[in-house]
């Protein structure tokens, strides 16, 4: 960063201050996800470098845990559970956020915010009162502890991501382009597939990865709608942490952690995929 | 267009004649008609989504408040009597009338369903169950008069406090649930009365929610700004690079997150070790982090700092540094500069920010219950411990979340009416 000529060593030295303190604030970040990468790697059960971790001794490493993970029933189970959960989940929610969008983005759209605002509300109500009224309803309608229950919520928590990212990548559309096309002879479906479609794909993908995630993540709400054919990964960690801590769970944190960087780098791509489409590249 | 106008000369209204589409109609209600199919095709769109959460997500949270206050056992178990004791005045005793009907509920009433009305009115009035059910089992016996065929029964059945109560409890709503949530209760009496000091669990753990979610509200001010800023002020390339410490924790598992914190704090943990290599404390000393309120703040401020930064981050973009520039160069210092240029114009940010990780707070449940132990508890612990108990305390459950979901449709509505909903933004 170039610094203008009058900085005074008083300004200097705050800049220094300032900056130091950032880094601090970064390390309070990333640090406690960083740490436990190399914790799953201990040979030793418990949550703590060993000395022979600290001297990079390789009998202090092992994978044991990584293989506890995959060869236990249970782990393996939930963690298919999980991605199941997810996967039907977010396909839902991205139909009918993704068609809900495209309606709010229209001009006509009447009492566009008290829509908006009640489409997005299970974002904003904690989770354990959606859990408890969800609960209290599949009891009684006896669907409780069933995937048909879990995924329904799972989509009512995941479509208002969807909501949100499409709208947002539709915001920056330039509606000309419909225009330009019907003037060269297309009709509305072929604009649709042809040209509003491609340009959305990033939203739509960022909105279904988010309802994915957000299912792939949920703990609450499935702790109280699953039974024991259902238990998905987060409520068997949930159960783990509160009973006997094993670093089995560091293992499967270090995988997730994994995904999440992958993750973070696709939706990295897509803006910038995004950014070079509405600069005309 | 076929029938535009030739190029360069200009139409002549026809006067008075209103102005037409191609195939003849007013081209008033033709836009109208247009306006009125656009309208509804958005509708169209909105529709399954809409109609998809009023079923599964709106319907759920109405029976969850009507639940919460429902109480059908005496009107629907005991219908007689019900109907008999709403006109006693509460003195003394009821009349023959109500005895009498009272038998017949309970000649009429099998064991499952006069076990199920005792036992509710048993929690409010301890000794009424085997009253009830002693004279379940000899109803058949009871001739008129049926007062004194009562009494003979079971004393109990002179108690002024048991009419009342069953009197009370025969209205098919109650506030009963909802003043066990603010820590109060009717006494014996049917006076409604603060419950005794050391019951008053619920609105003590309603203040320490809302304490603590102020406290790491700030926390997460306190640390995000500057990073917010200095994300804000970097050139976009290595901005881009910091953004991802930002969004890395964002995206990664709450749960991945919060066990890395029980790693981190516990007592054996890695900041116990790293103290005590540096003589801070020594082996017998070591902290207790977690399992306490330390542990809740400090795994949520982790949590929520995202939530901060990242509202403050995309306002803060939008201020040019030439404003602060300006005042500088009018003779301002680079403190009073900040204070009355640049902060001002961060309010928004800091509002959106300061909404969101405070209404996220207030509804946490997995952290505290991981690592809060017993004094950092929120009050969705409560919540999530008696949702699973009997159906007084699932009732119970259901009033606490409905005051809390009050609590945060109001703060909801302020966050709206502040920042609008439409305006948040992820990654």
């Amino acid at each position: 960063m170039a610094r203008p000529a009058y900085e005074s060593p008083l300004e200097r030295a705050w800049r220094i201050t300032y900056l130091v303190i950032c880094g601090l604030i970064f390390f309070f970040l990333v640090a406690p996800i960083i740490v436990i990468i190399p914790l799953s790697f201990n040979a030793t059960p418990y949550f703590t470098f060993t000395k022979e971790m600290l001297s990079l001794d390789p009998s202090g490493y092992s994978t044991r845990w990584y293989d506890n993970l995959i060869n236990s029933g249970e782990w393996t189970r939930s963690i298919q559970n999980s991605f199941f959960i997810a996967t039907i989940s977010a396909i839902i929610a991205t139909t009918l956020g993704t068609l809900a969008a495209l309606g709010l983005s229209r001009r006509e759209m009447p009492a566009r915010a008290a829509i908006t605002a009640f489409l997005i509300s299970p974002m904003i109500v904690p989770l354990i009162i959606t859990a408890a009224a969800l609960f209290a309803f599949y009891a009684r309608i006896n669907l409780s502890q069933t995937y048909f229950a879990i995924i329904m919520s799972h989509v009512v928590l995941g479509a208002p991501f969807v909501v949100i990212t499409v709208t947002a990548a539709l915001s920056g559309f330039d509606n000309q382009l419909i225009r330009a096309s019907q003037s060269l002879g297309a009709n509305q479906t072929t604009t649709f597939f042809k040209v509003i479609l491609p340009l959305l794909t990033p939203g739509i993908v960022a909105g279904a990865l988010f309802a994915f995630i957000t299912s792939l993540d949920e703990v609450v709400v499935v702790l109280f709608l699953a039974g024991p054919k259902q238990v998905p990964m987060t409520v068997q960690m949930f159960g783990s942490l509160r009973e006997e801590i094993s670093p089995t769970i560091l293992a499967l944190a270090t995988i997730l952690v994994c995904l999440s960087i992958l993750l973070l780098s696709f939706m990295e791509m897509m803006r910038r995929r995004t950014e070079k489409m509405r600069a005309g590249g | 267009m076929t029938d535009a106008a030739v190029p360069g000369a200009i139409p002549v209204p026809e006067p008075k004649a209103a102005l037409t589409t191609a195939d003849g109609k007013p081209l008033k209600q033709a836009l109208r008609k247009a306006n009125a199919k656009a309208r509804r095709n958005a509708l169209l769109l909105v529709l399954p989504l809409f109609a998809f959460l009023l079923i599964t997500y709106t319907i759920p949270i109405i029976q969850m408040m009507t639940r919460s206050v429902s109480n059908p056992e005496v009107a629907s178990y005991l219908p007689n009597t019900a109907e008999a004791i709403a006109d006693w005045d509460g003195t003394d005793l009821p009349s023959e009338e109500v005895f009498a009907a009272m038998a017949t509920d309970l000649k009429n009433g099998g064991r499952a369903t006069i076990g199920r009305v005792a036992a509710r009115l048993n929690a409010e009035l301890a000794g009424i169950r085997s009253t009830m059910m002693g004279a379940m089992r000899s109803a058949d016996e009871f001739q008129a008069p049926f007062k004194e065929a009562l009494l003979a029964d079971d004393d109990d059945w002179g108690d002024p406090r048991l009419w009342k109560l069953i009197q009370r409890e025969s209205r098919t709503l109650t506030p009963a649930y909802y003043l066990r949530a603010l820590d109060y209760e009717y006494n014996e009496d049917g006076d409604i009365v603060r419950r005794p000091d050391y019951l008053r669990v619920y609105t003590q753990t309603f203040w320490q929610t809302a304490w603590m979610s102020a406290l790491i509200t700030v926390l997460t001010i306190v640390l995000g700004y500057p990073v917010a800023h200095l994300l804000a002020t970097l050139p976009a390339s290595r901005a881009n690079l910091l953004m991802i410490l930002v969004l890395l924790p964002f995206w990664t598992s709450l749960l991945v997150r919060t066990s890395a914190w029980i790693v981190l704090l516990q007592q054996e943990g890695v900041v116990n070790d790293v103290l005590v290599l540096l003589h801070v404390v020594d082996e017998d000393g070591r902290i207790r982090m977690i399992y306490n309120r330390i542990g809740t703040i400090v795994a949520m401020t982790h949590i929520l700092l995202p939530f901060m930064i990242l509202p403050l981050y995309s306002v803060m973009k939008t201020i040019p540094p030439s404003l602060t520039r300006a005042a500088r160069s009018m003779g301002a210092t680079p403190l009073r500069a900040h204070l009355t240029v640049y902060m001002p114009l961060t309010v928004p940010g800091l509002a959106a920010g300061v909404l969101l990780v405070f209404i996220l707070a207030i509804g946490y449940y997995i952290t505290p219950a991981l690592v809060g132990g017993e004094s950092g508890i929120f009050i969705s612990n409560l919540i999530a411990d008696r949702m699973t108990g009997s159906l007084a305390q699932l009732r119970l459950a259901l009033a606490l979340a409905t005051i809390l979901l009050v609590g945060v449709l109001v703060l909801y509505w302020l966050f709206n009416k502040l920042v609008g909903v439409d305006r948040l933004k992820f990654g």
